[in-house]
């Protein structure tokens, strides 16, 4: 991916830098706002992260600045201030993901993959078929099918196949989960959303030999063919 | 009351009107006729009663359109002298005042019969004095002068009455628009002001002052928000700094072991930041204004997926989760914030109940509010702890093994008062049973549902 990055708190933007240039992606990084829209205007991004507070233009300036020139790069804001206030201000304003500091790097990283993926298939046709391995999913009869056998599942629970299924090989997250799935930004004091991945593992994986959904330590699952 | 004393001040400030012409009038008749009686009894005692008859006879033929009035009689009423034949009917043998009709009877060259009034003198030796006064005109101006009055009172109080009125209204407007403002301010809309008409009364004194109020709450609260914001952006990030820190580490440490120790600080800052962003949170709440982003939803969807998260949460520890939802109820408030607090609520209620006991949930609505009730058979909270566990870091003695961080009610009591709602703790013999009711309901159009 080609990421640019425009932070102005050195060890954070090292801290993306590092880590995004580890995991094989193109980066580019601007402390400043003015220098930063620059940057996002002249260049093109896969994704752009974009810190809310910083020098010469705040971040959804620059975004608001961007959208207006028919730029559609997907742009995840990142935000210290953390409130459901400024998470809608930051969506209604251009952004299309909402991070608070401080995150981990695995669900920055997850995020930014599904909004490239999402980003990417945007302009493709309508997906009415999806499979992962041996998993098959028909989106418009809404049925599953592990190779021969028909799945029964519950309506949320195929949202919840149909998300993991749209990201297979990505790693997802309880928070992206709760907030693709069921469409609530909370934060649960336990993890319930254990629970529902542990019943529809049991309907998915427990009769087959090959486990495709798999929980990824510190971070959140992966449905996935290799496993 | 005012009226009262309005209509006081003004009847006696008529009377005093009254008082002050027909009395003097009156009194100047009176003292007319006094003097003259003074000056008859002069002539009497100077030219004796032949004298007196004279003068009278005189006085009569000198002036014969005269108002003056003069009979002198014998003691039989016989008259000796003056412009009147016989004594009035009405008239006291007596001295004194005395008020009768002139008419043509008594010898009187009148049109109509006329007010009149004397005064009786004896004299000496029983002859009687009666000098009096034609006070038609006198009467004439009493009557004009009354009617006067009677019109001034009935008009001032008319132009009073509706004067009243119109002030009171426009009174009762200006008080209801300070009312109505006021309202809306207290429901977070904290950048309303109460208008001015620029009339410089004591209602715009009002208005401006309470203005300057509100001016200054929002600088104290923008000041609250600033250092928080402020507190948020300074401590945050050096924590993240911190965490990221530790969590960098964690993917280049090769033992097992010092990746188990790391792990477990990465958890261990991801706590603090948590129990700091819920503070935070909860202090932003506090401070109130965003009913700004509050929009429409319905309430028992919200609800329904709430359930539909935790039930399997409750199933996995053989919990019964009973529900009662009524359909399509509607609210306005922050559908995060709602689902947070459902979420707080059902959680705790799952986590303080042993494995096999009751979970229900209800939301129902009722003479114009909605009401939620989530109830457990869990350990409940004892009696004198159930207003304290809203307080901060506030944690009952006996869940302290269980974890948490104490700020999960704080944060319930905080949202629902944002959605103007009330909160209510009772035991639910046993465990506990957690009222809450919104002051709103409306039920969404079948359409919509």
């Amino acid at each position: 991916m080609r990421v640019l990055v425009i932070e102005d708190d050195k060890d954070v933007a090292a801290y993306l830098v590092n880590g995004l240039k580890e995991s094989d992606n193109v980066v580019d990084h601007s402390p400043d706002g003015k220098e930063g829209l620059l940057l996002a205007a002249s260049e093109t991004y896969d994704v752009m992260i974009i810190d809310r507070m910083l020098p010469s233009m705040d971040g959804l300036s620059i975004i608001k600045t961007i959208r207006a020139t028919g730029n559609h790069t997907p742009v995840l804001i990142l935000s210290a201030l953390g409130d459901v206030d400024d998470r809608v201000e930051g969506l209604r304003g251009g952004g299309d993901d909402y991070l608070t500091k401080p995150f981990s790097y695995t669900e920055l990283l997850a995020r930014l993959e599904a909004l490239v993926r999402r980003g990417s298939n945007a302009g493709s046709e309508q997906v009415t078929h999806l499979s992962v391995s041996d998993l098959e999913m028909d989106l418009l009869a809404r049925t599953v099918k592990r190779g021969k056998e028909k799945i029964d599942l519950q309506p949320r629970e195929f949202r919840l196949l149909e998300y993991l299924m749209k990201h297979a090989g990505q790693v997802v997250t309880r928070t992206m989960l709760l907030e693709q799935v069921w469409d609530y930004h909370f934060d649960p004091q336990t993890n319930v959303i254990d629970v529902h991945i542990s019943r529809l593992r049991s309907k998915i994986d427990k009769d087959f030999p090959k486990q495709l959904l798999q929980t990824v330590r510190g971070a959140g699952y992966i449905l996935s063919e290799d496993s | 009351m005012y009226m009262v004393l309005f209509a006081t001040s003004v009847f006696i400030l008529m009377g005093f009107i009254y008082w002050a012409t027909a009395g003097y009038m009156s009194s100047q008749t009176d003292e007319t006729i006094e003097a003259e009686i003074i000056g008859l009894a002069e002539q009497y005692q100077r030219q004796g009663l032949n004298g007196l008859i004279s003068v009278i006879r005189e006085r009569v033929a000198r002036d014969p359109n005269s108002k003056a009035i003069y009979l002198f009689t014998a003691r039989d009423f016989i008259k000796l002298a003056g412009n009147i034949d016989k004594w009035p009917e009405e008239g006291d043998v007596q001295e004194g005042w005395l008020n009768f009709t002139l008419n043509e009877e008594l010898g009187w060259i009148t049109d109509k019969p006329t007010p009149a009034r004397a005064r009786v003198f004896i004299v000496p030796g029983g002859l009687r004095l009666l000098v009096g006064r034609d006070v038609s005109e006198f009467m004439a101006v009493k009557q004009l002068v009354e009617r006067a009055i009677n019109f001034g009172m009935a008009i001032t109080f008319g132009l009073a009455m509706i004067g009243g009125i119109m002030m009171s209204r426009s009174t009762a407007k200006r008080v209801e628009l300070i009312n109505q403002t006021s309202q809306k301010i207290m429901t977070g809309n904290l950048s309303l002001r109460i208008p001015d008409r620029g009339t410089n009364d004591d209602f715009d004194q009002l208005a401006r002052n309470l203005n300057e109020m509100l001016d200054r709450i929002v600088q104290l609260m923008e000041g609250v928000k600033h250092v928080s914001d402020n507190i948020a952006h300074d401590l945050r990030t050096p924590l993240t700094r911190l965490r990221n820190q530790l969590e960098n580490t964690l993917r280049t440490v090769e033992s097992e072991s010092d990746r188990e120790q790391v792990a477990i600080a990465v958890n261990e800052a991801d706590q603090l930041l948590a129990t700091f962003n819920a503070l935070l949170r909860i202090a932003k709440l506090e401070i109130g204004g965003r009913v700004a982003h509050f929009e429409s939803f319905n309430l028992s969807e919200l609800v329904k997926d709430a359930a539909e998260l935790y039930e399997a949460l409750a199933e996995d520890k053989q919990q019964k989760f009973a529900m009662l939802i009524e359909d399509n109820l509607e609210i306005t408030g922050d559908r995060d914030l709602l689902f947070q607090t459902l979420s707080n609520l059902i959680d705790n209620a799952i986590k303080y109940t042993p494995e096999g006991g009751n979970i229900e949930l209800s939301l129902t609505a009722a003479k114009q509010h909605t009401y939620l009730i989530v109830a457990d058979s869990g350990i409940g909270i004892p009696e004198d702890e159930l207003n304290k566990v809203f307080e901060r870091f506030y944690r009952v003695a006996k869940s302290r093994s269980l974890p948490g961080n104490g700020l999960g009610l704080s944060l319930v009591q905080a949202v629902i008062e944002l959605h103007q709602g009330k909160i209510k703790l009772t035991s639910n013999e046993p465990g506990l049973r957690v009222e809450v009711e919104f002051p709103q309901h409306a039920k969404v159009s079948e359409q919509n549902a």
